[in-house]
């Protein structure tokens, strides 16, 4: 669906991403993961266009990602924390998302699920944080995209939203389409992802399925999984800690080589 | 109507001098031209000027006590070559004349209409056109120049004269003019105790109205707008200006009202409006200026600091860029009892006047007055900020300069 | 719908019912009327609504500018992940932002003197002053722009604004009179006028004088300021200048939000 080669960017002195490479197979759902500050936000945003890389490609369909943005077509993004004008009414939000893309194919489930007619004519200013991730949800998948990029997509939502989102999450994938999911909840990830990417310190440090990734560390769940390969990352930091032996790279954490997913 | 009046006209001249006689000339008369009417004419006749255009050598009256009279606007013209008419004998009166195209000199000074050493000359309802010169009173007393249209358009400054010129004539009465065009519209020099009533002055190209050396003079309800350099008054005592409206005198160098070395005098009751500097009083002394009206205008009056003694009382200052300004922190002419729309005090115990002073010179006008290109920064809000910073602490604005009792509302 | 008006659309509507413009607008209204009803002329309510298109306007474009710019980053990163280019979502963006500015000045100053059918201030006056709010809003919500999309750090991009109004409103203005008055043995009238045309606040105040205060403008220096802007030529060349203030800033702000990563 979209590959990320040898992409590399800098912010002043910081590399936040390094010879960063990534694949999102179609029909898969693939969590990105790894701690705060690692660079996923900015990967996500590299794959959205909104931040440009100094260094690597970006191809989505096998098409080079163009300047002018038209691939973006292709994407639904739902963003960490929606920010609407307070003064818009919800209707006045998603018309204006649905007019920016015209003719495309719409996807109601999600609204008719969140009832947003019951709330389009209120303020975006009066609404609860959950209430406003729903419609940053709705608007993410309205337009049948066949790259979901969800940021944190549960956080905030009540557990029967949250529920909806995922089994939402399920059928996109069902269709054939691809996710490309942040969340710092482990377990939410381990009941949706098939691939697995985690990033630390602007390194991929492990890219590929979830089975190959618990069959390497030989951990039961991706918690804690996860889990084993951040305190690797913190060992050596740490050097009065030698309770876990220093982390080698092995063959299968450098980077996944193009189409090796 | 008309006909009536100089039937009885005649009447009467005929009897205060017998014998009179008319003398006609033009159209169906006995003259054919008007010098032939003038050698046969005696004392207290009347000459009568048909319609048509005459173009004879200098007309000059010489018979006393002649009534010279236009029927139908007859044209004298002048043929860009001599002065027209000339009244050389007392008691003459010209009425209903055109005068015209004296042409330009520079040896003599043509004038359209000249009394030139003679008394109580009447000259009513003429109109002067193209002269360089309009109406030049020369060592004539008591003379009446009133109901006169004069009119010298598109002609530059040096190759023009005055609309009506008095020199050393005093007693004159000059009511009701029209005047435009001409250098200085109405002129005064060594002429006292004239009377300056109901005439309009406009688009003169240096002075509307001009007077030196001429003492005890009213000038009341005149209209003078447009003015190059508006109006000037100098080296003059005991003189009334009163009710004229100065409009529109607009320049680097041009005043509603030029007040130079005058010693003693009113300037009561008249309108500034729209004046690049409204009043400008320089080296006078004992003025009283009261119920005058200052609108709109760059700088509504200038005093500097050799003016002493002179008061301002009941003037209305609203809608100028600068209300008072003055070329020194040392001021000798006071302000007292006048309306500020820049004042915005109160008053407390209602008996009209505001509780605390009024400072009219404001900092940036001095600033302006030293260094002229700060003008630039008018209504900056700078300039407002320093303005009012002046206000809480005078430093460079004159103490003295103040209203002490600002009035709450317009004076009528 | 073409993107631009599409994105415009949106920010008129989110910030016609924003408080701050509410109030902005109110602002204008309650001191024109204010002044009004105390026995204001037209030409006296004009000149202090000149004080405030002066000194509060940029303040107002510039400080609310800034920070709406800051607080709508998330909404514009979404629009952002749309497929629309960046030109056009900048242009409806600031057009967003730009217009409610000079919209709620037009109402708030203009209605009173439509009330008042002018109250006896010129057509000329009125126009220019209204026009000069507007040039003003435009310029300085360009200014804002630019300086929240290059200044990340968003109390030094509000202390930036904050800079550029004291700049433009008060220091620039000192500068020119501390150089007139150093300087008044030479002919400065001409070098002055040039400084007027270089600082925005200065062409709006100029494009205003030369309707308002004509009388103080034929005499002295003010001959040849109405000379160079009393003309139709002159106020051609003030306007240019007013225009390349809202021109730079735009272009400079465009290119950044074309350019930078979000």
């Amino acid at each position: 669906m979209i590959t990320l080669d040898t992409i590399r960017k800098r912010f002043g002195s910081l590399d936040v991403l390094q010879d960063v490479s990534l694949a999102v197979r179609p029909g898969a759902v693939t969590a990105l993961v790894g701690p705060n500050g690692s660079g996923k936000t900015t990967l996500i945003k590299i794959v959205l266009g909104l931040t440009r890389a100094d260094v690597g490609t970006l191809h989505v369909d096998g098409q080079p990602a163009d300047e002018a943005g038209a691939y973006r077509r292709v994407i639904g993004y739902m963003p960490q924390a929606a920010h609407f004008p307070s003064n818009l009414r919800v209707g006045d939000v998603l018309d204006l998302v649905t007019q920016l893309r015209p003719g495309e194919a719409t996807d109601d489930d999600l609204a008719r699920a969140f009832e947003m007619h019951a709330i389009r004519d209120k303020f975006v200013g009066t609404l609860s944080g959950g209430t406003k991730q729903k419609v940053n949800a709705v608007i993410a998948f309205m337009f049948r995209p066949s790259l979901l990029i969800l940021d944190e997509p549960t956080a905030g939502l009540d557990p029967l939203s949250a529920n909806v989102l995922k089994e939402k999450i399920r059928s996109v994938r069902r269709e054939g389409r691809s996710v490309l999911i942040t969340s710092h909840i482990m377990t939410e990830l381990e009941t949706l992802a098939d691939d697995v990417a985690f990033l630390c310190d602007g390194q991929m440090r492990f890219a590929g399925s979830v089975a190959a990734l618990l069959e390497r560390t030989g951990e039961r769940s991706l918690e804690e999984a996860i889990a084993g390969l951040m305190r690797a990352e913190r060992a050596p930091k740490l050097s009065t800690a030698p309770a876990v032996a220093a982390f080698t790279p092995t063959p299968w954490l450098s980077p996944a080589p193009k189409g090796a997913v | 109507m008309r006909a009536l009046l100089l039937t009885l006209a005649c009447v009467t001249l005929a009897a205060r001098d017998a014998g009179a006689t008319d003398l006609v000339v033009g159209r169906g008369g006995a003259y054919t031209t008007i010098t032939a009417a003038l050698d046969a004419a005696k004392p207290g006749d009347r000459v009568v000027v048909r319609a048509g255009t005459y173009r004879e050598p200098t007309l000059v009256i010489r018979t006393p006590r002649l009534t010279f009279e236009g029927e139908g606007w007859p044209v004298l013209d002048g043929d860009a070559k001599r002065e027209v008419l000339v009244i050389a004998a007392d008691d003459v009166t010209v009425r209903g004349i055109v005068a015209i195209n004296t042409g330009i000199s520079n040896l003599e000074d043509r004038a359209g209409i000249r009394a030139r050493d003679v008394r109580n000359c009447v000259i009513e309802g003429n109109r002067l056109r193209k002269n360089l010169w309009g109406i030049y009173l020369q060592r004539s007393v008591d003379c009446v120049v009133r109901d006169n249209d004069i009119t010298a358009e598109g002609v530059r400054q040096t190759e023009s004269g005055n609309g009506i010129h008095l020199w050393y004539s005093p007693g004159a009465r000059v009511e009701r003019n029209r005047v435009s065009g001409h250098r200085d519209g109405i002129y005064f020099e060594f002429s006292s105790h004239g009377e300056t009533r109901d005439n309009v002055s406009e688009r003169s190209q240096r002075y509307g109205l001009h007077f030196m050396f001429s003492d005890s003079c009213n000038y009341e309800r005149n209209t003078f707008r447009e003015n190059n350099s508006g109006v000037a008054v100098m080296y003059s005592r005991g003189v009334r200006i009163a009710d004229n409206r100065f409009e529109r005198s607009w320049g680097s160098a041009a005043y509603g009202l030029l007040l130079k070395d005058i010693m003693g005098g009113e300037i009561s009751g008249n309108t500034f409006d729209r004046n690049s500097t409204g009043l400008f009083v320089e080296g006078s002394s004992r003025l009283s200026v009261r119920g005058n009206v200052f609108t709109q205008n760059g700088w509504a009056a200038k005093v500097l600091a050799d003016a002493d003694d002179n008061t301002f009382t009941a003037n209305r200052f609203s809608g100028n860029a600068f209300d008072v300004t003055t070329n020194s922190r040392s001021a000798n002419s006071s302000f007292d009892g006048n309306w500020w729309d820049e004042y915005n005090g109160y008053d407390l115990n209602r008996d009209g006047v505001g509780d605390t002073a009024f400072h009219p010179v404001r900092l940036f006008a001095m600033v302006v007055e030293q260094h002229p290109a700060a003008l630039l920064l008018l209504r900056s809000p700078l300039v407002s900020i320093l303005d009012a910073a002046e206000r809480v602490l005078p430093v460079l604005t004159p103490e003295a300069l103040v209203d002490r009792r600002p009035l709450m509302r317009p004076p009528q | 719908m073409n993107v631009i008006s599409l994105v415009l659309q949106a920010g008129l509507r989110d910030l016609s019912r924003n408080r701050w413009i509410v109030a902005y607008a109110l602002c204008f209204f309650a001191i024109a009327e204010g002044l009004f009803w105390f026995g204001g002329t037209g030409p006296q309510v004009l000149l202090s609504l000149l004080n405030l298109v002066l000194l509060v306007l940029p303040l107002v474009a510039l400080v609310f500018g800034t920070i709406h710019v800051y607080s709508s980053r998330e909404f514009v990163e979404l629009l952002l992940a749309q497929p629309v280019p960046r030109r056009e979502l900048f242009v409806g963006i600031y057009l967003g932002l730009a217009l409610p500015l000079a919209g709620a000045f037009i109402v708030g100053a203009g209605v009173p003197f439509a009330i008042h059918a002018g109250a006896g201030a010129s057509a000329g006056g009125v126009v220019a002053l209204l026009g000069a709010g507007v040039g003003l809003s435009l310029a300085f919500a360009a200014i804002a722009t630019w300086i929240a999309l290059h200044t990340d750090d968003r109390l030094k991009g509000v202390g930036l604004a904050l800079g550029v109004w004291l700049a433009t409103t008060v220091v620039y203005d000192g500068l020119v009179l501390g150089a007139a008055a150093a300087f008044g043995n030479y002919p400065l009238e001409r070098p002055l006028l040039a400084l007027m045309l270089t600082n925005p606040v200065d062409v709006a105040r100029v494009l205003v004088l030369t309707q308002l205060d004509v009388s103080a403008l034929m005499g002295y220096t003010g001959a040849l300021f109405q000379h160079t802007f009393g003309t139709s030529l002159g106020i051609g060349v003030a306007a240019a200048a007013l225009l390349s203030w809202w021109v730079l800033p735009l272009g400079l702000a465009g290119r950044r939000f074309l350019r930078r990563d979000f």
